[in-house]
């Protein structure tokens, strides 16, 4: 018996479904910490999606008020946990534009090298994580496996591995270490005996050239992939007037074709940091873009920080040429009951995640009047409720997961 | 543009009455305009051929107070709050910082929340900085689509930037330190 089609009105009526109300999160593995989307649904087509926050809320900004600059450090680690390194330079560099220092090359090249350290590690996890949120769970293992010698590497230089406070107000607290143990992981990748001793500069040049070629290898995991490029390409896409208005920053706003760095856009402190170093500015569209993808997508997002990660390699070893030739001490000194003049300043440095902030009114005393953290994953989450506006509700980790948003940031 | 053209470009379109003080002494240059005209002077900041202001890089607020007696000697500002704008324009690549500066309390009772227009029409982002202005240091942004607290629970007491902040001892059962 010939099967009998319906009139596909009748099926269209069958399958009609009601408006539902989704929680996704706070505790949804792929809301990358304590998100709470309220999806607004017709069936799979999202109508409406509206972020709550506040889950991690600490108050950082109300404590800063009432700790010295040095005191406030470790509250800088804990916001971007990912990317520690560069809220303590961020926020040292918002305190010396205030106090009027002036550093020594030495260590303005030390925070080259530990800054652009810090971004790869932090583009790695975003990298790893986005596979994560898409299905791909072997990503996530390589782009940690590669992390984790970082982390080794910060462990020899400042103690820490996650929260370091190694960048502080004048400088860093400790110079570059000399000779060290190769990381355990880096001697398993390059077959190096686990006990060899060679100097950090050695061990870090080491890991870049593996970290160079394992690159390519991610982009045939994730880049490549064409279930990626389905799930990513022409999704989510952000026009560069709306990425503007919404205050984006970072690689999501390079993702919709800004050509924007502060590196070399920012406030001259900043910028003469990253003085005749050779590197580009990843912007869209991209030549090797698969013909899927449209500028301001998915793709793009994440293409921006593959390649900034590539970039950020090159400066680390352009850096770490100079750095033993460099003049100057790593630090100059900073007494911790330094009086803030009565002034004010605001200054953003480029994090990986974006342009972070900091507003920082002096009284006269050790601790600020008001010392606030502008986040920028939290203009770049703003904008997920337009974003997400028709599209299908497994489109929604992608997007939300290529603005690679850190909630202990968004909350601080 | 420098701020202080900025400043005479501003003065030109709204007179004295809405572009108030300049100030060149601070590290950043800032302009102070007239609470009531905020709205007017953003739309202007954004679309003027010469400024371009498209982008507002951070809005937050300011509390000047100083609890503590003894210290009140020393404290050289008249107890107030500040909202502050700071400014970026990708086209022209130039700065600005605007202030607008708000008594503590409306009509000096305390408790009613001070007032000021919204831009969150002009630029998209200060929907949430201002929901958290709002949220942390109780200000409110007249004209604002959705002004709900943004970080603290619905039901929370007080804003918390406030310098005079008491911090709750319980809240739903749970108690403090």
């Amino acid at each position: 018996m010939a099967i009998q089609t319906e009139d596909p009105r009748v099926i269209e009526f069958d399958v009609r479904t009601d408006e539902m109300l989704v929680n996704m999160g706070p505790q949804h593995p792929s809301t990358h910490g304590v998100l709470r989307l309220l999806l607004r649904t017709d069936g799979e087509v999202v109508h409406e999606c509206t972020p709550h926050i506040g889950y991690l809320h600490r108050c950082a900004e109300k404590i800063g008020e009432n700790l010295a600059g040095p005191q406030w450090i470790p509250y800088t680690d804990r916001m971007d946990y990912l990317a520690g390194m560069n809220m303590n330079l961020g926020m040292s560099l918002a305190y010396e534009k205030l106090l009027g220092m002036e550093l020594p090359e030495k260590a303005v090249t030390l925070r080259v090298i530990i800054a652009e350290l810090g971004r790869i590690a932090s583009h790695l996890v975003g990298m790893g994580a986005y596979g994560l949120d898409l299905g791909s769970f072997s990503p996530f293992l390589y782009a940690f496996r590669e992390r984790e010698i970082i982390l080794d590497l910060f462990e020899e230089a400042c103690g820490a591995r996650l929260t370091y406070s190694y960048l502080t107000i004048g400088g860093a607290t400790h110079d570059l270490p000399g000779m060290i143990e190769i990381p355990p992981g880096l001697a398993a990748l390059t077959g190096h005996k686990p006990e060899t001793r060679m100097t950090w500069t050695d061990a870090t040049l080491l890991f870049l050239e593996h970290l160079e070629k394992r690159v390519a290898e991610y982009h045939t995991l994730l880049t490549r992939n064409s279930i990626f490029i389905k799930r990513t390409a022409g999704i989510g896409v952000m026009p560069a007037e709306m990425a503007i208005s919404y205050g984006c920053s970072g690689p999501v706003l390079r993702g919709s074709g800004v050509d924007f760095d502060l590196r070399r856009d920012g406030e001259p402190i900043y910028t003469r940091m990253y003085e005749g170093y050779n590197y580009k500015i990843p912007v869209p569209p991209f030549e090797e873009a698969p013909p899927e993808v449209v500028v301001g997508d998915n793709w793009c997002r994440f293409y921006v920080r593959m390649i900034e990660l590539v970039e950020s390699i090159g400066l680390v070893r352009q850096a770490l040429a100079k750095y033993p030739s460099t003049e100057g001490a790593y630090r100059v000194p900073f007494k911790m009951s330094t009086k803030l003049p009565k002034d004010e300043c605001y200054l953003e440095t480029e994090c990986p995640r974006g342009q972070m902030g900091f507003y920082l009114v002096g009284n006269g005393q050790a601790e600020p009047l008001r010392a606030r953290a502008k986040s920028s994953c939290f203009c770049n989450l703003s904008v997920t409720g337009p974003l997400c506006q028709g599209v299908l509700l497994a489109d929604i980790p992608a997007i939300v997961g290529s603005l690679d948003i850190v909630m202990g940031e968004i909350d601080r | 543009m420098t701020v202080s053209e900025i400043h005479a470009r501003l003065l030109d379109r709204f007179g004295s009455d809405v572009v108030l003080t300049l100030n060149t002494e601070a590290i950043d240059h800032w302009i102070e305009v007239a609470a009531g005209r905020m709205a007017d002077v953003a739309a202007f900041l954004k679309q003027d051929e010469a400024l371009q202001f498209d982008n507002l890089t951070d809005l937050s607020a300011v509390d000047y107070l100083e609890p503590d007696p003894k210290k009140q000697k020393k404290f050289e500002h008249e107890p107030h709050v500040e909202v502050v704008y700071h400014l970026y324009s990708f086209p022209l690549k130039h700065r600005c910082t605007i202030k607008v500066k708000l008594p503590r309390w409306k009509d000096d009772q305390e408790g009613s929340l001070p007032e000021v227009p919204s831009v969150a029409h002009v630029w998209a982002i200060a929907d949430w900085h201002e929901r958290e202005a709002f949220d942390l240091m109780g200000i409110r942004f007249l004209g604002h689509p959705n002004l709900l607290r943004i970080l603290c629970p619905d039901d929370w007491v007080g804003h918390a930037l406030r310098k005079d902040y008491e911090f709750p001892l319980e809240y739903h059962g749970i108690r403090g330190m």
